[in-house]
């Protein structure tokens, strides 16, 4: 059943209050909001119950990472899917790199459970009540994130790329 | 009709006798019975799939039988990019196999990390076992492959029997962690 970003939209600010539905954009068509983390599983859950939009499906989840905004430094995307009307929404928020806690989303779409997991090998966002958070992809004793931008991209032993073997 | 008989070595011959030395007689036998254990992750494995196939076949060289057991290789035939987390199990490989044991480094990336210079690749894998021979590439054409078998063919064929006794042999190993 076919349904509007603006009857998502109004669903969302009536329940949960305008203050927990901010930022709102519409880029392409696909309607973009953010939440403050306290609200996330309320919002979240609420989409998935839905008996009209029925957002049943994780599409993708992610994490950023903005140095320059201060107190909201890191920050994750959710995809989230409603097969029935083919209909997309983007959930983002943030949370200071000082103390960088989300609740999981693993409780309710199972398909977050590696995701979150990749999510804190690369940025080191901590799921609180993940039920198994640790390194997916990198070596096992890695002692930082490699996807936060203070880090450099390159291996920092590399020692034919220096200079002085070009002759500069 | 061509003679296709590996060359006996220098030695001396009579009626119904060949004398030479037990190294000579040794690396013949090693030069052209190496058993390649082929470790292949990415696009330099391709090459080295055509390499042991029939157009170009590996065999002519003696390495006949590719060994997917490290216990019964003779060398190690690297094809592809390290990641860090790969490091370990290349290791262990390695010291699972036998002496005498060679490494060929087949391609950029085995090399010296190659275009993945990145925290998650290692930076060539002489960092963490011996490497004989470097073979460059991205990825080398099968001749360069054939090529770097054949330099690791001179290496055995001329390697003496008591090299891998050695003290520089042991230092190479101890600089390595690997006892």
């Amino acid at each position: 059943m076919a349904y509007s970003n603006e009857e998502v939209l109004e669903y969302l600010q009536g329940t949960f209050g305008p203050e927990s539905i901010l930022d709102v954009s519409e880029p392409f068509g696909l309607l973009s909001i953010e939440v403050p983390v306290s609200r996330l599983i309320a919002v979240v859950t609420g989409l998935k119950s839905h008996p009209q939009f029925q957002f049943t499906f994780m599409t993708d989840l992610c994490g950023m990472h903005f140095p320059e905004q201060k107190g909201r430094e890191l920050g994750m995307v959710y995809m989230l899917h409603s097969w029935g009307s083919n209909t997309r929404i983007r959930i983002r928020t943030f949370v200071p790199i000082e103390n960088p806690l989300v609740p999981t989303l693993e409780g309710i779409y199972k398909a977050a459970n590696w995701m979150e997991r990749e999510t804190y090998d690369f940025f080191g966002i901590i799921f609180e009540g993940h039920p198994d958070l640790r390194r997916i992809l990198n070596v096992d004793d890695m002692d930082y994130f490699p996807m936060r931008k203070e880090y450099p991209l390159e291996d920092q032993t590399r020692r034919d790329k220096v200079d002085e073997m070009f002759g500069r | 009709m061509v003679n296709t008989n590996v060359p006996a070595p220098q030695g001396i011959e009579g009626q119904g006798f060949f004398a030479t030395t037990l190294d000579n007689v040794v690396g013949l036998a090693r030069k052209n019975s190496l058993w390649p254990l082929p470790f292949a992750t990415s696009c330099c494995g391709i090459e080295f799939m055509a390499t042991m196939g029939s157009h170009y076949d590996i065999s002519r060289f003696g390495s006949e039988r590719p060994s997917f057991s490290p216990r019964q290789a003779d060398l190690l035939m690297v094809m592809g990019t390290i990641a860090k987390k790969m490091a370990p199990v290349l290791k262990q490989t390695y010291m699972q196999m036998s002496e005498p044991r060679w490494v060929l480094s087949v391609g950029a990336c085995a090399c010296s990390g190659g275009i993945f210079d990145t925290y998650s690749v290692l930076q060539g894998i002489d960092r963490i076992i011996p490497v004989d021979v470097y073979v460059p590439g991205c990825p080398p054409r099968p001749e360069q492959i054939l090529e770097g078998l054949m330099k690791i063919q001179e290496l055995a064929t001329t390697e003496s029997t008591r090299r891998r006794e050695s003290e520089e042999y042991r230092a190479l190993l101890e600089s390595y962690n690997i006892h």
